[in-house]
């Protein structure tokens, strides 16, 4: 399928086209650029939400709760579910299918398993094309689900609207949950698992520690949920709504936008300066002759990474 | 061949009601670490929700694993419900207990490898590296 055709058959919700699209967004080639580019006016319909939080925390079956809370509200829900690449043979297995069983034969689901392939924020590189890609076939609702991530994983919140902090009894002390990052981009917070000892502390934990963080305004809620049972997810829904109607009506609305915007572009910059750096640092030799350098401890790492940056903006000023 | 360096996708499922999925997960793991992007979908799956995630997911390849003896009955399955939903350039492979006398129709079904227990799974991932199509 040619990106012309990929589009309108995209467009017009065909989902054998979805998935292709998908495909070359993911690898980031000509035909994924041509479709984003001729997709991206349909976008901006779909709720965008992001679940992120420790590996083990119930992301996946929160996710597929989630999801099945939309259906019964009469969403169509397009899923993005991220899971580390091997930093060595750069393999991955992709299980989160695995507790989405029943959504599988849902027509109005569609759910996409990607590879972080290497990226360190949580996300794959291309998870906000894709997520742009599922708004643009008009699903309603579309989750992103991040890697198991610690505390710095933040990227979701430049994919996505709303983002769910997952986390459950026991998950460490309070200073844990002080540490800057994830807890900061939160707009939802979530204890799973409650049905375990010590969700009650978890949250008023949680709830101590919004309360010393400078106001903001839009305070994020704290949830209880069981996600294996499916409890809790009606409220975990309504507070999702609630802060996309904010983000729609509140005086912010423009300026949430324009900092997600911002977000994305800088984001993907980064990513796409940091390897047309290397590869031209590795094309030229540079990099190899800097290794020599800093093995033999002629020079410090920190040095060398400025000599590199030097010779790779004097070979661009050439370009 | 594929020329491009590209990664591969493959779905692993196993179709059936045969719980018994360490050769599947043996397999999956290999796969993973001669690179590639394994999509595992766990027991117990239904013709039509193997065909949906293999759309879903735009797999390469999908390999089905059984060990109930009900290949005969469930393969064409897959196959007709791939077919429905237009996915049809995919490599097909099989593994799990399936008699040497029942290999040439699965063969003729379409399922291009038959991998059976003992198999070194470096030949199941120069198979896939072989048999894989450009996709169009």
């Amino acid at each position: 399928m040619q990106p012309t055709e990929l589009i309108e058959r995209v467009a017009a919700g065909d989902r054998r086209a979805l998935a292709r699209a998908i495909t070359h967004v993911e690898a980031d080639n000509a035909a994924g650029r041509e479709v984003l580019a001729g997709l991206y006016a349909r976008t901006g319909r779909a709720q965008t939400i992001g679940i992120t939080g420790s590996a083990g925390v119930g992301k996946s079956t929160l996710v597929a709760a989630l999801a099945r809370e939309e259906r019964r509200r009469g969403r169509t829900v397009g899923i993005v579910a991220v899971d580390p690449s091997s930093p060595f043979s750069h393999g991955a297995i992709l299980g989160d299918r695995i507790r989405m069983q029943d959504l599988t034969a849902d027509g109005g689901v569609f759910m996409r398993s990607m590879a972080s392939r290497g990226n360190l924020g949580g996300l794959a590189e291309t998870a906000s094309g894709v997520v742009d890609v599922m708004d643009a076939a008009g699903y309603d609702v579309v989750i992103v689900e991040t890697v198991g991530a610690g505390q710095d994983e933040v990227e979701v919140a430049t994919a996505t609207q709303t983002t769910v902090l997952v986390t459950t009894p026991a998950g460490g002390d309070d200073v844990q949950s002080m540490k800057a990052g994830l807890m900061e981009i939160a707009q939802v917070m979530v204890v799973n698992k409650a049905d375990i000892a010590g969700a009650e502390t978890a949250a008023m934990q949680l709830r101590a520690l919004l309360a010393i963080a400078p106001a903001r305004a839009w305070e994020p809620p704290i949830l209880m949920t069981v996600a294996r049972n499916n409890e809790g997810l009606d409220a975990l829904v309504d507070k999702i709504d609630a802060h996309q109607d904010y983000l729609r009506t509140s005086g912010h609305a423009d300026e949430e936008r324009r900092a997600l915007a911002e977000a994305q572009i800088v984001s993907l910059a980064r990513a796409a300066l940091h390897r047309q750096a290397l590869e031209t640092a590795q094309g030229e030799g540079i990099l190899a002759a800097l290794v020599d350098e800093v093995a033999a401890r002629r020079q410090d790492p920190r040095a060398a990474a400025g000599v590199l940056l030097e010779a790779v903006r004097k070979h661009w000023g050439r370009g | 061949m594929v020329t491009e360096n590209r990664t591969l996708r493959v779905l692993i499922a196993k179709p059936g009601l045969d719980g018994h999925d360490r050769g599947a997960k043996v397999v999956a793991r290999a796969l993973r670490d001669a690179g590639m992007e394994v999509i595992y979908t766990g027991i117990r799956q239904t013709p039509e929700m193997i065909a949906e995630a293999a759309l879903q997911e735009d797999v390469d390849v999908v390999g089905l694993s059984i060990l109930s003896g009900a290949h005969l009955e469930l393969f064409p399955r897959v196959i007709a419900e791939l077919e429905k939903r237009g996915v049809t350039d995919v490599l097909l492979f099989c593994g799990g207990i399936i008699p040497e006398g029942d290999i040439p129709a699965i063969q003729q079904m379409g399922f291009k490898g038959v991998f059976g227990p003992g198999t070194d799974t470096n030949d199941i991932i120069a198979f896939l590296r072989e048999n894989v199509t450009e996709k169009q």
